[in-house]
């Protein structure tokens, strides 16, 4: 029941914070001090204060963008183990719903941006469900290593045979989908090398642009929804590039929490080192994904 | 009682039009009554189906026929799944006709249109219960003339009747492989019934042979690629309610006829599983491929129909692999997905074409780059297109979500289990990308024709459409809600449509409930649709103390509606990826000098099959066999000679030329 409640107080209080440790690790990079560690909250709390201006060619769809991407980021987060410690639901074929789910919130982000009647955010909605098309099956072939390793088809079970070690031929594979899925984070939250967060000029952005005209609460929920997503796919790799379970719960809590954090830094130092893809190159990179994942498959068939 | 039930709805379908024929060319009264006679079908129908479904019980009525001896009709759980979206929609698309096709106000044939909707639907009603190869393609024949004359309704169209025609060559083409595949079956074991094949009578050979010629003769109807040329033309150029009941009900009749000849086969080897994944692999991706680089509304939900027959294969692929290795939860869960999907493709896809009327009776258009802007004019047709977009794109909590989830777990099984037929797995992927590729058709669709601005003033008249167009919308749109949060429903349906396809009884395979936790998935589903609603209804409250102005548009002082992404320019990324597939022809502008003149562009995707193969070749063979026009000339006298000629070579045939030969030569 604490786990529980855990889970929940951890999806929800804790994904802004990794926005703030980016930008204190890309502000260390830059040797600036940077905006303070919960920087992110106080944005929040600011933009849900505010009042909202909405453009007069937009329709009921503009405002269910956002609360679509928030519901459905949740609910996933509910299916994801944190740091070894089993979800709050699990059941058969969860995986595919997880993945779907993301889904759902790509056709409603993308369909708030149509909405608006603006070119820019056009650009980035045909981005986005562009880049998508070569994500999914990178995700689904990292699924399926992950499904003829551990012999379950629900998140929980996939990743909870890693507590117990690994048999010699998994070791491989898992590897190369830990790196397949990492890419796929990254075009997933859009970060470099994929996308810009920091920039906003319309060649360069992708998530950006398509909140161009949200503001106010849309905005600030658009904003924690990024956050949570980054979160919880961050958190569903971590379950398998870091199998190491203690078996204390406490403890595991805060070895999660600490691998988070790690996460999110070497992203930043990511975005601190590398430059953006030119954007006809990005789908090198997510074919390359979709290579490295199926690469693994082929090893574990083998 | 069910046989009974469903006679009587195939002919008061079968007269439905006659009525109207009879009665004046401008006359409401006349569609009023065929709209009446074919809810009254569908109701009849509909209950004999269920009757069958909820407790099967396998008859046969015979009737006599001529030349035959006797025929069999009878209805089975398998025949009654695919009875239920024929009369669900020959019904709900005879009230939609009443609005969108209205005598009374100038249609064109709206007779002949009433007369052949009865016919179809009755046609498809024969061919589902058949079980004697001659009721069968008596039903399959009235179906494919029927829809010939459904396609051509427009024939004041040059469009229409090339489509028109385009079918028909199709259609019997695919008749003639129907007909060597009865006639070699009777040769082989000597009746026409509709039975199991037995080994012994045929060999392997042949039972590859009528494999073969059932998935030509099939594929050319439920527009399997590469037979599916003729789709896009007909599906696009028919009334929409008429391209809704073809997409809809019309393709699944040659999965049906897939589906019952080779649950008659004994025995399928690796190879028949493996075929059938192949080409719904191919089918489903290069039909969402196609689909995303058109910006004819009608024409894209043409394709997307080809995409989802081949999803449709793929299911029914990985269920005769299951039969092949002897893995009962491979043939449940395939062909649960399976036929889940063809009721989920009938329901959104009709209510896509439903709605896709909607829009081009309000606005006279059909090309999407004109439109933008409609979800202000035409609310509800808005909402029930993005009903049908979320559904259509598999996306939970509707029912696409829950077909492509049976599908998956089976794929996923296949790797997880091993052994023979485990190379089924790659269609995982391949899925995925479908799936992925129809969120992008869909938000393309849905964004360039109804969000954003107009980008021409087509839209600017746009009146909603009448209740008669509405009502079949809202049901089909309730129907997809609710198997997509309810699927606990439909899975006895499915178990018992499934155990007739195996030829198990039922308690011999597992239950599909047992495989896939539907009461968990059912929890879920109305979780996410109650939690999605409420934070819209939260977030929509900030807009009462919010103000409205321009779109910000990062500061762009003058935006005008001509600057927004068009459909083709938002799919233009995914199709530049498929390029070497798709082959679009751009015309580029022709700018010339510092000040040029105005100037057109232009782009379209050829059809790989129809447009860049069958047409030249066509061409080709009409070139060399023009030749032989010459003795087509008219003049009678050398007709004559023509004539003296060959009764002369027919005379000297009889000459024994040996035996000249012998007295002349030998002797």
């Amino acid at each position: 029941m604490t786990d529980l409640l855990i889970h929940i107080v951890v999806l929800l209080v804790l994904p802004p914070l990794m926005f703030g440790v980016i930008g204190k690790v890309k502000a260390l990079f830059a040797g600036r001090v940077g905006a303070p560690l919960f920087q992110p909250y106080y944005d929040l709390f600011k933009l849900f204060r505010k009042r909202v201006i909405t453009s007069t060619a937009t329709t009921w769809i503009f405002s269910t963008g956002p609360g679509v991407t928030l519901v459905t980021v949740c609910i996933a987060g509910l299916l994801v183990p944190f740091g070894h410690i089993p979800s709050p639901v699990s059941f058969t074929g969860d995986v595919i719903l997880f993945a779907y789910l993301f889904g759902l919130a790509r056709f409603f982000t993308a369909g708030a941006a149509l909405d608006t009647g603006s070119a820019f955010e056009g650009m980035g909605a045909a981005r986005d469900v562009s880049f998508s098309v070569l994500a999914e099956p990178a995700l689904f072939i990292a699924f399926l290593v992950l499904a003829r390793i551990s012999g379950s088809l629900s998140v929980n079970g996939m990743v909870q045979g890693f507590t117990t070690g690994f048999s010699p031929e998994t070791i491989a594979p898992v590897i190369l989908i830990s790196l397949g899925l990492f890419v796929i984070l990254l075009t997933e939250t859009c970060r470099i090398p994929v996308d810009d967060p920091a920039t906003h000029l319309e060649l360069t952005m992708i998530h950006e642009v398509m909140v161009l005209d949200h503001s106010g609460p849309l905005l600030g929920v658009i904003l924690y929804s990024s956050a949570m997503k980054l979160f919880v796919l961050g958190a569903f790799l971590l379950n398998i590039a870091v199998p190491f379970s203690t078996g204390n719960s406490w403890l595991d809590w805060a070895v999660f929490i600490a691998e988070m954090v790690a996460l999110s830094g070497i992203i930043g130092v990511i975005e601190s080192t590398m430059a953006r893809l030119r954007m006809n190159r990005v789908p090198v990179l997510l074919v390359s994904a979709v290579l490295l994942c199926g690469f693994a498959f082929i090893l574990l068939v083998r | 009682m069910s046989t009974i039930l469903v006679l009587t709805a195939i002919t008061i379908a079968a007269v439905s039009g006659i009525p109207g024929v009879l009665s004046r060319r401008d006359s409401a009264a006349g569609q009023i009554v065929a709209s009446a006679f074919m809810i009254l079908s569908a109701a009849a129908g509909l209950f004999g189906a269920a009757i069958q479904l909820t407790r099967p019980v396998t008859t046969g009525t015979v009737f006599p026929w001529p030349a035959m001896g006797n025929t069999v009709v009878g209805v089975d759980p398998l025949s009654a799944f695919f009875l239920v979206p024929v009369f669900i929609l020959g019904g709900l698309g005879s009230v939609y006709g009443l609005g969108y096709w209205p005598a009374a106000h100038g249609s064109r044939n709206p007779r002949r249109l009433q007369f052949f909707w009865g016919l179809l639907v009755a046609g498809m009603g024969l061919l589902t219960i058949a079980k004697h190869q001659m009721a069968f393609l008596l039903g399959w024949e009235v179906m494919a003339l029927a829809g010939f004359f459904l396609v051509a309704t427009e024939d004041h169209r040059e469009e229409s009747r090339q489509a028109a025609w385009v079918y028909l060559i199709a259609t019997h083409v695919g008749t003639l492989v129907l007909f060597g595949l009865f006639a070699y079956w009777k040769s082989r074991t000597g009746s026409f019934l509709m039975e199991m094949l037995p080994r012994e009578t045929i060999g392997m050979n042949g039972l590859n042979v009528v494999f073969l010629l059932i998935l030509t003769g099939f594929g050319l109807k439920a527009g399997i690629m590469p037979f599916h040329f003729w789709l896009p033309a007909a599906h696009a150029n028919a009334p929409s309610h008429v391209s809704a009941i073809m997409s809809g009900v019309m393709l699944k009749m040659g999965i049906y006829g897939i589906l019952r000849f080779v649950s008659l086969l004994p025995d399928p080897p690796v190879a028949w599983g493996a075929l059938l994944l192949t080409l719904g692999m191919i089918s489903g991706l290069l039909g969402v491929v196609y689909a995303i680089a058109q910006h004819d509304l009608k024409r894209l939900l043409a394709y997307h129909s080809i995409e989802n027959i081949g999803i449709i294969l793929m299911g029914l692929g990985l269920a005769l692999l299951g039969r092949t290795a002897g893995r009962p939860e491979w043939v449940v869960l395939g062909m649960a997905g399976s036929l889940l999907h063809v009721w989920n493709h009938s329901f959104f896809k009709a209510l896509l074409f439903f709605s896709a009327g909607s829009v081009i009776r309000s606005t006279g258009a059909r090309e999407m780059d004109q439109l933008g802007g409609l979800a202000g004019k035409i609310p509800w047709t808005a909402a029930l297109f993005l009903t049908g977009a979320v559904a259509i794109s598999g996306l939970p909590p509707l029912n696409g979500f829950i077909s492509e989830l049976f599908l998956y777990l089976g794929l996923f099984q296949t790797t997880i289990a091993g052994g023979t037929g485990s190379a089924a797995v790659i269609a995982v992927p391949v899925l995925a990308m479908i799936g992925a590729l129809a969120v992008a058709c869909f938000v393309k669709v849905y964004g360039t024709v109804f969000l954003g601005t107009p980008r021409s003033p087509v839209g600017d008249d746009a009146t909603e459409a009448p209740f008669t167009m509405r009502l079949p919308m809202i049901v089909l749109a309730i129907l997809c809600g609710t198997i997509g949060l309810a699927p606990f429903l439909v899975s006895p349906i499915l178990d018992a449509a499934g155990a007739a396809w195996a030829g198990r009884p039922l308690s011999d395979v597992p239950p599909l409930a047992s495989l896939v936790p539907l009461g968990t998935l059912s929890v879920f589903a109305v979780t996410l649709a109650l939690t999605i609603l409420a934070t819209g209804v939260v977030l929509s409250r900030t807009k009462k103390t919010g103000r409205s102005a321009g779109t910000w548009d990062c500061g762009y002082a003058l935006p005008t509606s001509r600057m927004q992404y068009s459909a083709s320019s938002f799919a233009q990324s995914i199709v530049d990826l498929f390029s070497r597939v798709l082959k679009p022809r751009i015309h580029h502008p022709e700018i010339i000098g510092p000040f040029p003149l105005p100037s057109t562009a232009e782009s379209h995707v050829d059809d790989a099959v129809l447009d860049r193969f069958l047409v030249p070749a066509a061409r080709r063979i009409e070139k060399t066999i023009g030749w032989f026009r010459r003795f087509q000339h008219g003049v009678t006298q050398r007709y004559l000679l023509y004539m003296l000629v060959a009764v002369v070579v027919l005379l000297a045939s009889q000459i024994p030329f040996g035996e000249i030969l012998n007295r002349f030569f030998y002797r």
